[in-house]
C-alpha cells in the first residue's frame, strides 16, 4: 500500500520547492510585521479618521477567510490594471491577513508598557515620535517576540492555500505529481511530514522562549 | 446597476452560505467534543493516554489544515479502502484540526483553576470525578469561552478550504457565479467577504451573550 | 509549596476575647481529664515529608483525643501547615503513618501488610476530617448556599431539602444566613471565611483543621472569624487542630499548645505552661519576638 520507492523518488521534487514555500512565509511575515505595526499605531491615534479605518480593516480582514482574500487580490486587481504574479498576490494576501493578527500582538505589547513611561517621556519633553521610537516600542516589542514567532509558524502552515491560485509551492507540486502517478497517499503524507518536521522544532523553540520570558 | 446584480447573485450565494453554516456546525460539534476528550486526556494520570493525546495535538497543529483536508479526502480512503464524501472529509478535517487547538484551550483553562479549588474539594471529600465535573470544569469553562469564540471564527474561515475539494459552499457558489459574470468579479468577491463577515459577527455576538450569562456572580 | 503559606501573620492585640470556660485553670484541668484515657481520634506516627531537598517534617509523633483542641504555633517554615495538609490528604508523607479513628489513613492493610492507600480508601477515611483554608477556597461559581449544600448533597447523599435546612441553620450560626443567595465575590474576607467554616461544618467531621484561617484577613475582620471558631470550640464535640499565629486565640481556645520548629515538635503542653513558663530556648525566643513587637501581651 505504501510505496517507499515512489516516496523516495519524489522527495527531491518536493524539497526543491521548499525554498519557495519558505520564501513566501518570510516575505508574507515581513509584510505583516510592518503593516501590523502601522495598524497598531493607527488604531491608537487620537484622530478618529485615522483610528477608524485601521480598526475597521482589522475587524473585517480578521473575520473573513484568507482563501477568499487570496482570490480577491488575484482576480480583482488585474481588472484595475494591476497585474501581479500569483506568488506576489498570494504573499500580499498572506501578509495583509496576518498583519491584523500582529497588530493585536503589538497592541498588547504597547498596553503592557507602564503608564509611567509615557509620563516620564512627557516630563523629559520628548517629541511624540521620540517617545514611540526611543521609549515605548523598545519596551513593547521584545516581550511579543515569542507570539510573533508563533504567527510565523502559523503563516508557514497557511502557504498551501497559495496552491489555489497555482503558486508552485509544496501542495501544488504534490497535486501535479499526483495527477500523473495517483499516489496521493505517499505524496500528501510526505507533505504533512515535511510540515511537521519543519514547524514542530520551531514551535518548541517558541515555547522555550515563552517560558524564559515568563520567568523574567 | 449593481443592485440588480446583487439581487441576481444573492440566492445562489445564500444557498452556498447555508452549506457553509452546515459544515461549520457539524465541525464545531466534532471539534468541541474532541477538544474535551483530548484536553482531559492530556491531564490523565496514565502516561500512555497523555502521550497519545499529545501526539494527536502536535501532529494536527504541526501540519497544515489544507494538507490534512487533502490527505483525508484523497489519501485516507485509499489507505483504509473506504469511501468518504467530500462533506465527511471536510467535517473530519476541520473537526480534527480545531479539536487539537481546542484541546489546548481546555487543558490550559483547567490548569488555570487555582489549586485551592481542588484542595477544598478534596477536603469536602468529593470524588475525583465530582471534583472535575462540579468544581473545576464549571470554572474552567468560563475562561475557555473567549478562546473558543476565537476558534469558532477560525473554523468558520477554515470552511472556505473545502471549496478546494469541490463542496458547493459559499466560496464555491461565488466562484461559480464568477465564471458566468467575469465583469462582476469585484462585486462577487466583495459580497462573499461581507457574507462571511456577517456570519462571523453573528457568532461573535452569540459567544459574547453566553459569556455574559455565565459570568454571573464573578467579580 | 506547602510551606509558602506560612508567611508571618499580622498579629494583633486589639481583639478582646471575653474569657471562656477554657480560660479558667480549673476547667482546663477538667478538659484534660475528659481527654485522658480516650483512644486518640488522630495518631501521627513518625511522620516525615520532604519536598525535593527540603525536609519539612522530620518525624512527628502526635495523638489528638476526640474533642480535643490542639493549637499549633511556630515560626514560618516550621512545617505546621504541612502537618494539617498531610492529615487532609493534600500532601503525601514520605515516611510514617497516620491513623484516624483507629484506621490507617495513607495506608491500607493487605494480607497483614501496609500498602499505599488507593482513592477509594482515602475517600472513606477522609470523611472524618474537615478543613478550613487560609485563602477560604470558596467555589466562586456557586452561591453561598450552594457552597454549603454541594458537598452534603453530592458526597453524603443528603436529600436536597434537608441539606438546605442544615445549611441555613449553619449559616445562621456563623451569622450569614442573609447572604445565602450572594456569590463569594460579593463578600468580605471575614464573611468568606465564615462561609468556609460553615461549609466544612455541615460535613460533620470528627476532626477539623484550621490552617491559619485569619492570616489572609484584614486586621478588622479577624475578630469575627475567631469568635465563630471559639463558639464552635465551646460546643466541644469535635476535635480541632488549629494552625495559628494568633497567640491570644491559641491560649483562649486550646486544651493543648504545640510548638513546632525545624520540622519537629519542640515543646507541648497546656496553654498556661507554654505561654507563661516556656521551657525550651527556641520557644522562649519565638514568644519574645511576639511580645517585643507589642503583640500577644494581653494574657502574658
Amino acid at each position: 500500500m505504501w510505496d517507499w520507492d515512489y516516496a523516495i523518488s519524489v522527495l527531491p521534487d518536493l524539497l526543491k520547492v521548499l525554498p519557495l514555500t519558505v520564501a513566501a512565509t518570510f516575505i508574507g511575515f515581513g509584510i505583516s510585521v510592518v503593516f501590523g505595526l502601522l495598524l497598531a499605531l493607527m488604531s491608537r491615534s487620537s484622530i478618529k479618521m485615522v483610528r477608524f479605518p485601521a480598526k475597521a480593516f482589522v475587524e473585517f480582514v480578521r473575520n473573513t477567510p484568507l482563501l477568499v482574500q487570496i482570490f480577491f487580490i488575484y482576480f480583482v486587481l488585474p481588472l484595475y490594471g494591476i497585474s501581479l504574479s500569483a506568488f506576489t498576490c498570494g504573499v500580499i494576501a498572506l501578509g495583509l491577513h496576518y498583519s491584523t493578527y500582529l497588530s493585536e500582538v503589538y497592541r498588547s505589547g504597547i498596553e503592557a508598557v507602564d503608564k509611567g513611561q509615557w509620563e516620564a517621556s512627557t516630563a523629559l519633553n520628548f517629541s511624540k515620535s521620540q517617545t514611540w521610537l526611543r521609549v515605548i516600542l523598545p519596551q513593547a516589542v521584545p516581550p511579543t517576540i515569542p507570539v510573533m514567532g508563533n504567527y510565523l509558524i502559523v503563516m508557514f502552515k497557511e502557504t498551501p492555500l497559495l496552491s489555489a491560485i497555482s503558486v508552485g509551492e509544496l501542495l501544488m507540486t504534490a497535486k501535479g505529481l499526483g495527477s500523473m502517478s495517483f499516489k496521493y497517499v505517499e505524496l500528501y503524507t510526505l507533505i504533512g511530514v515535511l510540515f511537521l518536521v519543519l514547524s514542530y522544532p520551531c514551535s518548541l523553540l517558541v515555547r522555550a522562549a515563552e517560558k524564559r520570558l515568563a520567568r523574567k | 446597476m449593481s443592485i440588480e446584480y446583487i439581487v441576481e447573485f444573492m440566492p445562489s450565494l445564500l444557498r452556498g452560505a447555508a452549506v457553509t453554516l452546515e459544515i461549520t456546525l457539524y465541525s464545531l460539534v466534532a471539534a468541541f467534543v474532541l477538544s474535551f476528550i483530548a484536553g482531559l486526556a492530556r491531564l490523565s494520570k496514565w502516561r500512555i493516554i497523555r502521550f497519545i493525546a499529545a501526539a494527536y495535538v502536535e501532529v494536527l497543529r504541526g501540519t497544515s489544515l489544507l494538507v490534512q483536508l487533502f490527505w483525508i479526502y484523497f489519501a485516507l480512503p485509499v489507505l483504509l479502502d473506504i469511501n468518504l464524501t467530500a462533506m465527511q472529509a471536510g467535517v473530519l478535517a476541520l473537526g480534527l484540526n480545531y479539536g487539537a487547538y481546542g484541546s489546548e484551550v481546555v487543558r490550559s483553562s483547567i490548569l488555570a483553576v487555582p489549586k485551592g479549588q481542588t484542595e477544598a474539594s478534596i477536603a469536602l471529600n468529593f470524588t475525583p470525578y465530582q471534583r472535575m465535573r462540579y468544581i473545576i470544569l464549571p470554572q474552567a469553562i468560563r475562561s475557555m469561552l473567549p478562546s473558543f469564540g476565537n476558534l469558532q471564527i477560525e473554523l468558520l474561515k477554515g470552511t472556505s478550504l473545502v471549496y478546494l475539494i469541490t463542496i458547493t459552499e459559499l466560496l464555491y457558489a461565488g466562484m461559480q457565479l464568477r465564471t458566468y459574470n467575469m465583469s462582476q468579479t469585484t462585486l462577487i468577491f466583495t459580497l462573499l467577504l461581507v457574507i462571511y463577515f456577517v456570519i462571523a459577527f453573528a457568532f461573535n455576538t452569540i459567544i459574547r451573550l453566553i459569556e455574559r450569562k455565565v459570568s454571573v456572580g464573578r467579580s | 509549596m506547602a510551606t509558602s503559606s506560612n508567611a508571618p501573620a499580622p498579629v494583633r492585640d486589639e481583639i478582646d476575647f471575653s474569657p471562656t470556660e477554657h480560660n479558667d485553670p480549673a476547667s482546663e484541668k477538667q478538659a484534660g481529664a475528659i481527654h485522658a484515657g480516650l483512644e486518640p481520634i488522630v495518631r501521627y506516627r513518625d511522620i516525615g515529608i520532604s519536598f525535593g531537598e527540603n525536609e519539612v517534617l522530620k518525624g512527628i509523633n502526635l495523638d489528638i483525643a476526640p474533642g480535643e483542641k490542639v493549637a499549633v504555633i511556630g515560626p514560618s517554615g516550621s512545617g505546621k501547615t504541612t502537618l494539617a495538609r498531610i492529615l487532609m490528604t493534600l500532601e503525601q508523607p514520605t515516611r510514617g503513618t497516620i491513623e484516624v479513628d483507629g484506621e490507617h489513613l495513607w495506608h491500607k492493610e493487605m494480607k497483614g501488610q501496609l500498602v499505599p492507600a488507593d482513592e477509594k480508601h482515602l475517600h472513606r477515611v477522609r470523611k472524618k476530617i474537615g478543613m478550613v483554608f487560609q485563602h477560604f477556597n470558596l467555589f466562586p461559581h456557586m452561591t453561598i448556599l450552594r457552597n454549603v449544600t454541594e458537598a452534603p448533597i453530592r458526597v453524603l447523599g443528603v436529600p436536597k431539602k434537608e441539606a438546605v435546612t442544615q445549611a441555613v441553620e449553619m449559616l445562621e450560626k456563623v451569622g450569614l444566613a442573609d447572604k445565602a443567595d450572594c456569590y463569594p465575590s460579593q463578600l468580605s474576607g471575614g464573611q468568606k471565611q465564615r462561609v468556609a467554616i460553615a461549609r466544612a461544618l455541615v460535613m460533620q467531621p470528627q476532626v477539623m483543621l484550621f490552617d491559619e484561617v485569619t492570616s489572609a484577613l484584614d486586621p478588622e475582620l479577624v475578630g469575627e472569624v475567631l469568635n465563630v471558631i471559639k463558639d464552635i470550640a465551646a460546643e466541644g464535640r469535635m476535635a480541632m487542630l488549629l494552625i495559628t499565629h494568633e497567640m491570644d486565640f491559641a491560649r483562649d481556645v486550646a486544651d493543648r499548645v504545640i510548638f513546632t520548629d525545624g520540622g519537629l515538635i519542640v515543646e507541648q503542653g497546656p496553654p498556661s505552661q507554654i505561654f507563661e513558663n516556656p521551657q525550651s530556648e527556641r520557644l522562649q525566643a519565638f514568644l519574645s519576638r511576639f511580645r517585643s513587637n507589642g503583640f500577644g501581651g494581653a494574657y502574658g
